[in-house]
């Protein structure tokens, strides 16, 4: 009973099943394929090697302290980085002073302890990064109609992120003029820019970073715009998981721990099953 | 319960004995996983994944119980309460991590075990109930993992809980009211992620509760085995403790290492970078995809690209996905072989490995996006996923003519029937070994 019942749904699911891939088939191979613009012209990320790759891993503090400057005096006029706390930053490299000044220079949200009132106040270590815009409204209302996302997660809200966010700095260019003579709905629109590593091809942001020197380096190194992309993309890299080194490290130690342990239960294994043939 | 040789809990030690005649709960454990079960010694290391299923959920109730200390069911602070786990609770990030691959983990062991079963035919009598009990775990296990995937409250978390609540919508005429009913409004929201918090929290004790009714299940027939001929003598049966507690442990350990190897060093690789991105009910996800381990279910869903006789195409794949897994309930009686193994059954082996093809193909094209050829693929690929339960096994299960079958385990393993004596080798059996049986 079961069985003929059986039978019956199966031959009905495997039915439909093989008329949807007939009608299927049929209309793909009758009808005319259209190409898309991001199909033909998105690319996928440059390759980027970061000193916090790898198991062994670790953050250059320098290069985190220089990205750390680019976000400031670039990325930080409209983008947030609402997970970080000032008092994170001690992590890559600067002391408690440092970065109660650089707390400071922040101005973040507040009560006005007299009148009740809405103010502001200067910045201090246990503040996180303080919003840029009020809210999305005004965010888009200076912007061309885009929210700057905030970075904290950046490089792991995209797939293969760090080299992403590399990319898409040094990847502005004039659009190909195939894109022109093929797609021209896909050229860039007013206040775009062209970009393919953008998966829509034109983004609002217009170049952040275009000229050597952008960014005074205080540690000598030259500031090229290449150079600036990659400090920026490990140090958000950083912000992404500030805890990625204790991570790694944790990792070596639980394994290397569990391979003796494994090597012992295989052994002990042997021994108990040594006198039974299985 | 158990076979006339198994050995009888005795304890020395006073305490033991006070304890046992007033709570026999050492004497539990014994017939359970110590000397006093006799299992059979032939298992091969798909045998090892039952513990490491068990072991698995542990570790989600654990990690689980302490993440929820420090996280917030509350739609606008969900997500910042994930990265406060990930960045201010001390070891909240392994935490976080233990227990988001911890999930893909246990599906990974769950998928095992059932293949094994699948393979070794574990389901047929009498082990029918240790099946049934086994699909429900399953079932529990798929709803718990996906509300928990809605938690962090990330954009996959709220586009995944809209598509996953949207398939009720397909029901003819109480789908749309069910749906609002299921999310407590008419999207995802605070309604909706506050009940799936309860029951995330909820569904891993009932889980466990039906764990200990599988392992019930599990020690009134005893384990079954790779010749799948039943155990007739005690030389067919090694005592759990030492032999399969040993191997376990070593089971146990490969599987840590290759656990903490994901989580330490490639903890987001079984998970989706848009989840990454802050719930936002204003901007789809280029492509929704569930956990890997929704996959071929997801592509069996999407396969229905066509009305068929007036049933719309949406509602054929929710029948189709929901009766995908359904069917396996009925499988004891779907196979009705009177061989379990599948390595006696020659009919039944190369139609497995396609199966077993079958399967991946579906997982692969479940995660890629819905576009040709995706789509066809999974077309074909469902189909045959289908056929093989409902059509190819109970014909096969009719006309096949097995291999012949051991007379025993003993025989399969040793070359010979009968008991093996020599005390003197035998060092460490604890058995009692008084009430052999003479073999047949």
């Amino acid at each position: 009973m079961i069985r003929n019942l059986g039978i019956l749904v199966g031959l009905f699911f495997t039915g439909v099943l093989l008329y949807s891939f007939l009608m299927g088939a049929y209309t793909y191979l009758t009808e005319e394929h259209v190409e898309t613009a991001e199909h033909m012209f998105h690319e996928h990320p440059k390759s980027l090697s970061q000193s916090s790759d790898g198991v062994f891993g670790k953050f250059d503090t320098a290069q985190l302290q220089r990205g750390y400057g680019v976000y400031k005096e670039v990325c930080s006029a409209c983008h947030s980085l609402e997970h970080v706390a000032f008092r994170d930053l001690q992590a890559i490299g600067y002391n408690e002073a440092e970065v109660k000044a650089i707390a400071a220079s922040f101005q973040v949200p507040a009560i006005d302890p007299e009148t009740g009132e809405a103010s502001t106040r200067d910045g201090l270590a246990a503040d996180k990064f303080p919003a840029v815009y009020p809210n999305d409204v005004a965010a888009r209302a200076a912007n061309n109609n885009a929210v700057p996302p905030d970075l904290s997660l950046m490089t792991k809200a995209r797939h293969n992120g760090p080299a992403y966010v590399y990319s898409l700095l040094t990847g502005y260019q004039n659009p190909p003029k195939k894109l022109a003579e093929e797609f021209p709905d896909s050229m860039p629109g007013t206040g775009l820019h062209y970009n393919p590593y953008f998966a829509n091809l034109n983004l609002a942001m217009a170049p952040p970073i275009t000229a050597e020197g952008q960014v005074s380096y205080a540690d000598g190194t030259k500031a090229s715009v290449d150079q600036m992309s990659k400090d920026v993309s490990a140090f958000l890299t950083w912000t992404a998981e500030p805890k990625m080194e204790k991570r790694k490290q944790t990792g070596l130690a639980v394994l290397a721990f569990l391979l003796i342990f494994t090597i012992l239960a295989y052994l002990s294994y042997r021994n108990i099953w040594a006198d039974k043939k299985h | 319960m158990s076979f006339p040789w198994a050995s009888q809990y005795n304890p020395t030690n006073p305490a033991m004995k006070w304890i046992d005649e007033r709570l026999p709960l050492p004497r539990l454990v014994y017939n359970a996983i110590g000397a006093g079960y006799p299992v059979p010694r032939n298992l091969n290391y798909f045998w090892n994944f039952g513990v490491l299923a068990g072991f698995a959920l542990v570790v989600q109730i654990i990690s689980g119980i302490i993440l929820a200390m420090h996280y917030a069911p509350e739609a606008t602070v969900a997500f910042n309460s994930t990265e406060h786990i990930m960045r201010d609770v001390n070891w909240g990030w392994m935490l976080r991590y233990m227990h988001a691959n911890g999930a893909s983990f246990f599906f990974i062991v769950i998928y095992i075990h059932i293949f094994r079963g699948l393979y070794f035919s574990s389901y047929k009598a009498p082990r029918e109930m240790i099946w049934l009990l086994g699909m429900v775990i399953y079932l529990l296990a798929m709803a718990t993992a996906f509300m928990g995937y809605v938690l962090p409250w990330g954009q996959m978390s709220f586009w995944g809980a809209k598509v996953i609540t949207g398939l009720f919508s397909a029901i003819p005429l109480i789908g749309p009211t069910l749906q609002e009913w299921l999310l407590g409004g008419f999207a995802p929201d605070n309604a909706a992620l506050n009940r799936f918090f309860s029951l995330h929290y909820l569904l891993p004790f009932v889980i466990a509760g039906v764990v200990i009714l599988h392992v019930w299940a599990l020690h009134i027939p005893g384990s079954s085995n790779p010749t799948g001929v039943e155990v007739k003598q005690e030389s067919d049966t090694v005592p759990f403790h030492p032999y399969y507690t040993a191997k376990d442990g070593f089971g146990l350990g490969v599987y840590l290492v290759i656990f903490a190897a994901v989580m330490f060093f490639a903890p987001n690789f079984l998970g989706h970078a848009d989840n990454y991105i802050a719930a936002n009910p204003l901007s789809t996800p280029a492509h929704i995809v569930p956990e890997w381990y929704f996959w071929p279910f997801y592509a069996i869903l999407r396969a229905f690209t066509f009305d068929f006789l007036f049933i719309p195409a949406k509602l054929l794949g929710v029948l189709a996905m929901f009766a995908s897994i359904l069917l396996l309930f009925f499988l004891p009686w779907l196979d009705r072989s009177p061989v379990r193994s599948g390595r006696y059954r020659p009919l039944f082996r190369p139609f497995f490995w396609v199966f077993v093809v079958v399967v991946l193909i579906l997982g692969y094209c479940g995660g890629a996006p819905a576009e040709e050829p995706y789509v066809m693929i999974s077309q074909l690929a469902s189909a045959y996923y289908f056929a093989h339960f409902l059509i190819i096994l109970p014909i096969i299960s009719s006309i096949e003519r097995p291999d012949p079958l051991p007379a025993s385990i003993t025989e399969a393993v040793l070359g010979k029937d009968g008991e093996e004596a020599p005390a003197a080798i035998d060092t460490i059996a604890t058995t009692g070994g008084a009430a052999t049986q003479p073999a047949e």
